[in-house]
């Protein structure tokens, strides 16, 4: 695998992830158990489908096969997705909402603040101004595992219900891969190692503060997402987000 | 208009002989066109009726995110979604923005809330239709978010402070969603298949008339619309803000290239205005009632979202506590 090959198929992984788990959010649209929540739910869901929208447009220039931002999102199959698995689950109570965006925030915001110094300008650009966003999220999502976590004895329960049901897709943060190896060793996304370390810090951290146990150490990992092996979940995301393109096959426009 | 028929409590209005020397006070003061602020004294009716009014405002603003979210998962392309969301967003905001105001009144929002829920708070009647293709998202843009302009522009100059001020920031954001609704519709027409362009059209049919009725019924029907207008929380009738709103819209309706619903539209020379048919009121009280398409289904999903958010609430009530004590301890 060239460099170039490594990025293209790294922007992907980067973009699809913010879209599904954008697309998850949205599903909240006026369900959230507070109006305040309603707001910040489409912040952050706003934030990361805007951080895919540029991850796709630069993927789109380096492939540069026709498709343009929306091809991508909007045209490609479950198995040419790329996004973590942990993006793809379903919303279930806010626990596991929160959850999930949790341990995806810790992974994204060392991620982005890495990539925020990458070698390749372009990346470094769009990371700096992410980063920014994904800082907010975290500190959000933190302090929602803390107050489920040590709030009542049904908040408690739920949250650590979350974590469970979550850790099985917490390996795919941290285990790095080929491409991940290649785009670390371009100076352009994060050493492996360290990323693991930071993620694993912070959430113990956090976990600890809430009063919530992590997983088991040697857990088994469900993995695959970022090789286009997915669960269930995704093939019904994405028969719901690109239903007009796939009705309206000829439409140019919308 | 996202208030209609807003209870007053009024039979008739109060000649300035009638009223106690607090409400001629009062009375002369908003017909000064000085603004009423939170601490001065009102009458109770007054206080009742926009606590009635900005709650039913804000009750619309959050129903109203039901039938958008209903396609934010399916918009068609990143930059639609993207503005559908920050639309959403607004939306959210505004409903804060003014249960905050509605707050300033002595009223509670988590009462009003369990008002919306029991079914004895209105909000506005055009989200009791469900919106059934993409195009709907232009067209609520275009005619909901353009009828509640005319009615919020008119709001700005309401005699309530911290309403009109609400209403001036509502209103800027409101307008940019209009024209972002038109755009759609805009760009289905000019470069749409010929599905896409029916898209546009069913929802203009659908749309058009549910958006006239938001305006609330004739004036003549209402002894509400007399005593708002006099305490100026309403600047202008209804019949006067759908003729404004249904004269604005025709022309931006034949530049899309499309019909309304309405074989007796037409351009009245004498008057400058558009006449138009009569709307079907029957419909308007029904929906109003409880039975219009998706009454039930938009009350039960915000109720379900508040009643299963509970725990969350508690919890987060109880962990702020603990804090509390700790920072105490510490």
């Amino acid at each position: 695998m060239t460099q170039t090959e490594a990025l293209k198929e790294y922007l992907l992984r980067l973009a699809d992830s913010d879209m599904i788990l954008g697309q998850r959010l949205c599903e909240l649209c006026g369900k959230a158990p507070a109006l305040e929540e309603e707001m910040a739910l489409m912040n952050v869901a706003l934030d990361l489908v805007g951080q895919a929208r540029n991850w796709y447009e630069y993927a789109a220039e380096l492939i540069d096969d026709g498709r343009d931002a929306d091809k991508l999102a909007y045209r490609r199959d479950a198995h040419d997705y790329r996004n973590l698995l942990m993006t793809e689950q379903p919303n279930e109570d806010y626990a596991v909402t929160m959850g999930r965006q949790f341990f995806f925030d810790a992974w994204h915001y060392f991620t982005l603040k890495s990539l925020a110094g990458a070698s390749d300008e372009r990346v470094a650009g769009i990371a700096a101004k992410a980063l920014k966003e994904a800082t907010y999220h975290l500190r959000r999502s933190s302090e929602w595992v803390k107050r489920l976590g040590d709030g009542t004895e049904e908040s408690h329960r739920r949250m650590q219900d979350a974590v469970d049901i979550l850790w099985r897709f917490t390996g795919e943060l941290i285990t790095p891969d080929e491409t991940d190896q290649l785009i670390a060793k371009a100076g352009i996304g994060p050493d492996p190692e360290q990323l693991k370390a930071d993620w694993q810090g912070l959430v113990t951290e956090v976990l600890t503060q809430a009063t919530l146990t992590p997983g088991a150490e040697d857990a088994w990992m469900y993995m695959g997402g970022k090789h286009g092996e997915h669960t269930e979940h995704l093939g019904f995301i994405l028969a719901e987000m690109q239903f007009l393109q796939r009705a309206y096959p000829d439409a140019t426009t919308w | 208009m996202y208030a209609q028929l807003v209870e007053t409590g009024a039979k008739r209005l109060k000649t300035l002989e009638e009223m106690s020397p607090e409400e001629r006070a009062f009375q002369e003061k908003v017909d000064a066109e000085i603004k009423i602020e939170a601490k001065n004294w009102m009458p109770e009716g007054y206080r009742k009726t926009l606590v009635r009014q900005i709650s039913q405002h804000a009750h619309s603003e959050v129903v109203g995110m039901l039938p958008e979210g209903n396609w934010v998962t399916r918009a068609p392309t990143l930059k639609r979604k993207l503005q559908l969301m920050a639309k959403i967003q607004d939306e959210a905001g505004h409903g804060l923005y003014l249960y905050s105001a509605m707050e300033t009144l002595g009223a509670d929002r988590d009462e009003e809330i369990e008002k919306l829920h029991q079914g004895k708070a209105k909000y506005s009647s055009i989200f009791n239709y469900p919106t059934l293709n993409w195009a709907d998202m232009g067209a609520v843009g275009w005619l909901v978010d353009g009828a509640a302009i005319v009615n919020q522009v008119v709001l700005q100059r309401t005699s309530y402070g911290p309403y009109s001020r609400a209403m001036v920031r509502i209103c800027k954001e409101e307008s940019f969603h209009q024209r972002q609704g038109y755009q759609i519709l805009l760009d289905l027409m000019r470069g749409g298949t010929d599905e896409q362009k029916a898209m546009v059209q069913d929802a203009i049919n659908r749309l058009w008339w549910p958006s006239l009725m938001m305006f609330g019924p004739h004036d003549d029907e209402s002894p509400n619309s007399q005593q708002s207008l006099a305490w100026k929380i309403k600047r202008k009738s209804n019949d006067e803000l759908r003729q404004m709103f249904i004269d604005q819209t025709v022309p931006q309706l034949e530049f899309l290239g499309c019909t309304a619903p309405d074989p007796d539209l037409k351009w009245n020379e004498e008057t400058g205005h558009y006449d138009f048919g009569e709307i079907n009121w029957q419909e308007f009280y029904d929906v109003l009632k409880g039975n219009g398409p998706c009454n039930r289904e938009r009350i039960r999903t915000r109720k379900k979202a508040i009643d299963e958010g509970a725990w969350v609430r508690e919890a987060a009530v109880a962990y702020a506590k603990k804090q509390k004590q700790r920072t105490a301890a510490a």
